[in-house]
């Protein structure tokens, strides 16, 4: 160990008014790191909610012919269940995690519009509890994807079709907001030298997430305003008698709903492409392949929704064109998988807790993007639409390819948002208990499919090895939800024991990881000069030659002092 | 060895077109798993930190990525290929088989749309399935009214001729709902307003359970749908019952609506 020790140059630029506290400073915060906090916390609430949803449709169909929960109820769950994990986690999720990490990444002090940022918070919110207060009256039972008629008026007269309704209605503004805002963000407020090609891979997803919020959004919103007024002002979009189309809403659904999983896959996509080179210790495989596949999937998003309607009344050609354009989609979310894969390859991985959930989301993703092949090629869909085979197919796309990074990024983020560390031990035991609950739980939902079992029934007959299939994924469900809760209790216990982190305990890459843990209301005194992809890397090179002291040398991190002390770098 | 991971198939010529071209795929899709998760699993164990080893500095190599998206491509162009080659066994009907019903008589339908596919000779007996909350309707042939009406019908159970090419023309009443028999080939929605159409053939008499296939309303799970396929001879007396018995009914609903009218003086009561 050398002896001599750079001075530290001293900063007094932190002298602004003291942070606010108190409740009342929540409510009134334009910080984007607090209404961070407040969309990661409210949307993992709801994530709890739709969990326990969850565990009550796999308690119903432990059993042939159970008859724990009736046939509505068991419509409510499902449609509660479905409509919460999407519209009130997945989504705004990514929305909190975006808003916390992406001015600190692209070295800005704040969001473009702080005031818009609160409003789509409160918006979210809002939509939620209108979501939510129909649990008291009559909860919906049509679906998350509400096909009229049967979401109708006639045939789904209560107030909950209206509450998902409105749900739609708030939380598409929130995310419309929140998108409008992250564009702007990243179109002006990157740090200087941080040209599109330096651009962290994160913040990429969430640039093309925006974009895919701001066109696919509109045309829900039209569709559920048709819905409304079919509903309660003798409109008849949505009525074959009068001249209407069922299929109408299945197209402006699907036209949204289809980007919409790209939408949620995204940024999980980039919250990996973060955390692998972190932990291999190695650059990014393909930086540009990542960054342009991001943009082809999302472009390509747009052209396959008709496969979500193979089984419709629809033309042939439209058919083979869905078919071949979906087959698309797989080379560039291929190209992704096998950048990642490379990334890992000659590196030297530490097995952290971030890493292991970033490697569980390769694994169980790509069965989920090869189940899609199937359902791609149209005849095959004809047989496993509707199926348990789709509901395996989408929560290995969903579950693998967006919970997995969300858990990720709560154990790699964690330290910078409270400054603690969470438990490694606590960690990896979740991530085990999620990884194998997840693959118990679904990989034999692919087998239920094909004997025959559709999506969305209440009850099934004791024929076959139906109840034993059901039961191992009932089962499995329970170990993910221990596995789910094993973080909780890791999260609330951190709060108070957990290591402190310092401000890079990762020796990571991307500038949030240049300021304090957590940082300072203004996030940066001063921000430096961004020369690569991996502005820390240079920062802690730098430092080691002019100090002569191997940066980071240390576990902890704390080498690289915080905040203003790299003027000029 | 693989057959609980395959659809279901064995009761219609397409069912089992869509199980041979659905193996095809998962064949191809083991390949890639296999390969994929094994150069995961290889590079996590191989490449874990050990002292002294150090992260090679590779940003790219673009041969490489150039060669795997290319090869990606190849892979899902050869499926194409293969899902074109299978479709029309799968989408056009076959002939009906020496053995099958003689569509030649009432039961027999020649059509002239270009949406529904037909057999080479263009006779197939074509049964109208009518989907309504929870229950299935099958329509056949034989309409003895003007308006069409006067048709033989059943419900929830449908009877067909063996080796004799079955059209359906699939519409719905309500909501939408979706027809499906794993073993006679894929599903296909009723959407209200529309006509959906598909067919299947069955070689072995036998009974076929199905069930509705999309969230029609909270009785879905008990939208119960069956086919049994008996030989023509049994098939053409089963109708002619069929017939029979909805002439009795209606028979006697006409002897019950004039006793009410006569009762209460009401004049018409519509559909009792």
């Amino acid at each position: 160990m050398a002896t001599y020790v750079a001075p530290l140059p001293q900063v007094s630029a932190h002298s602004a008014e003291r942070e606010a506290q108190g409740w009342t400073s929540w409510i009134t915060t334009t910080d984007h790191k607090r209404i961070g906090i407040m969309y990661m916390v409210t949307t993992f609430v709801f994530f709890c909610l739709g969990g326990v949803e969850a565990l009550l449709i796999r308690l119903q169909l432990g059993a042939p012919n159970n008859t724990l929960v009736t046939p509505q109820t068991y419509n409510q769950l499902f449609t509660m269940h479905g409509t919460t994990m999407i519209f009130l986690f997945v989504v705004p999720m990514m929305a909190g995690l975006a808003n916390y990490f992406l001015p600190l990444m692209i070295g800005a002090r704040d969001m473009a519009f702080p005031r818009l940022n609160a409003l789509s918070y409160w918006l979210l919110l809002a939509g939620g509890i209108v979501f939510y207060a129909s649990i008291f009256w009559n909860p919906p039972e049509a679906g998350w994807t509400s096909y009229p008629p049967l979401s109708g008026a006639i045939f789904s007269p209560a107030g909950g079709q209206d509450a998902w309704i409105y749900l739609i209605h708030l939380t598409g503004l929130s995310s419309i907001l929140g998108a409008v805002n992250f564009y702007a963000t990243i179109a002006n407020m990157r740090a200087r030298g941080m040209s599109w090609g330096r651009l962290p891979l994160f913040v990429w997803a969430i640039l093309t997430y925006s974009i895919l919020l701001i066109f696919a959004l509109p045309v829900i919103a039209a569709a559920v305003t048709m819905l409304l007024t079919d509903r309660h002002f003798g409109t008849h979009f949505f009525d074959p008698a009068e001249g209407g189309s069922p299929l109408l809403w299945q197209n402006l659904f699907w036209f949204f709903g289809h980007p919409e999983v790209y939408i949620m896959v995204l940024p999980g996509f980039g919250i990996v492409s973060e955390i692998l080179p972190v932990f291999a210790r190695k650059p990014i495989f393909g930086y540009k392949a990542i960054a342009a596949s991001t943009v082809a999937i999302a472009f390509l998003g747009f052209l396959t929704w008709a496969h979500h309607m193979f089984t419709t009344p629809i033309p042939e050609a439209i058919l083979v064109f869905v078919m071949l354009s979906s087959f698309l989609i797989a080379v560039p979310t291929g190209v992704k998988m096998l950048n990642w894969i490379a990334t890992l390859w000659r590196g030297t991985i530490e097995f952290k807790t971030p890493l292991l959930f970033c490697a569980g989301f390769i694994a169980l993703f790509l069965i989920g993007g090869i189940s899609g092949v199937f359902l791609a090629v149209f005849p095959v869909d004809w047989q496993l639409n509707e199926t348990y085979f789709v509901v395996a197919h989408l929560h290995f796309v969903l579950v693998g390819g967006a919970v997995l990074p969300i858990f990720a990024a709560i154990y790699y983020w964690f330290p910078k948002i409270t400054g603690r560390m969470l438990s490694e031990g606590l960690g990896k035991l979740s991530f085990y208990l999620m990884f194998i609950g997840i693959v118990v739980t679904f990989l034999i939902q692919h087998v239920i499919g094909l004997e025959g079992m559709p999506r969305r029934v209440y009850e099934y007959p004791d024929v076959g090895h139906l109840a034993l299939y059901n039961l191992i994924s009932t089962v499995g469900a329970f170990i993910l939800a221990s596995g789910v809760l094993v973080t909780i209790i890791n999260v609330t216990r951190s709060l108070k024991v957990g290591v402190v982190a310092g401000p890079d305990p990762w020796r990571a890459n991307t500038l949030e990881w240049f300021t304090t843990s957590p940082p300072p209301e203004n996030n940066f005194d001063v921000i430096p000069l961004v020369r690569s992809v991996e502005p820390m890397k240079d920062i802690r090179r730098e430092i080691e030659r002019r100090s002569g002291v191997a940066a980071g040398a240390n576990q902890g991190g704390a080498s690289v002092p915080a905040g203003a002390t790299q003027v000029g770098l | 060895m693989l057959a609980f991971f395959t659809p279901k198939s064995g009761g219609s010529p397409n069912a089992n077109q869509i199980d041979s071209l659905y193996k095809i795929t998962l064949y191809i899709a083991l390949v890639i798993f296999f390969l994929v998760e094994g150069a995961l699993v290889y590079a996590l164990v191989k490449f874990r930190a050990r002292k002294g080893a150090v992260a090679a500095q590779i940003h790219g190599n673009t041969r490489l990525e150039v060669g795997w998206t290319v090869a990606a491509a190849v892979i899902l162009v050869g499926l194409a290929v293969l899902t074109f080659a299978k479709l029309g066994s799968i989408q056009n009907p076959p002939n009906s088989g020496p053995g099958g019903a003689d569509l030649a008589g009432e039961s027999g339908l020649l059509y002239a749309s270009d949406e529904r596919k037909l057999p080479p000779d263009g006779k197939a007996l074509n049964i109208q399935v009518i989907g309504r909350q929870y229950i299935w309707q099958y329509v056949y042939p034989g309409a003895n009214e003007p308006d069409g009406l006067g048709a033989p019908y059943s419900y929830e159970e449908m009877v067909v001729p063996t080796n004799t090419t079955i059209t359906l023309d699939i519409v719905s009443e309500d909501v939408v709902h979706s027809w499906w028999i794993p073993e006679l080939g894929g599903k296909f929605q009723a959407v209200p307003g529309y006509h959906n159409y598909t067919w299947f053939k069955v070689y072995k008499p036998g009974v076929y359970r199905g069930q509705c296939a999309f969230l029609c309303g909270r009785g879905h799970a008990r939208m119960i749908a069956t086919v049994k396929a008996v030989p023509p001879a049994q098939f053409e007396a089963w109708l002619a019952y069929q017939k029979l018995l909805i002439a009795q009914a209606n028979a006697a609903a006409e002897v019950a609506r004039a006793k009410l009218n006569a009762q209460t003086g009401a004049g018409q009561v519509e559909n009792p």
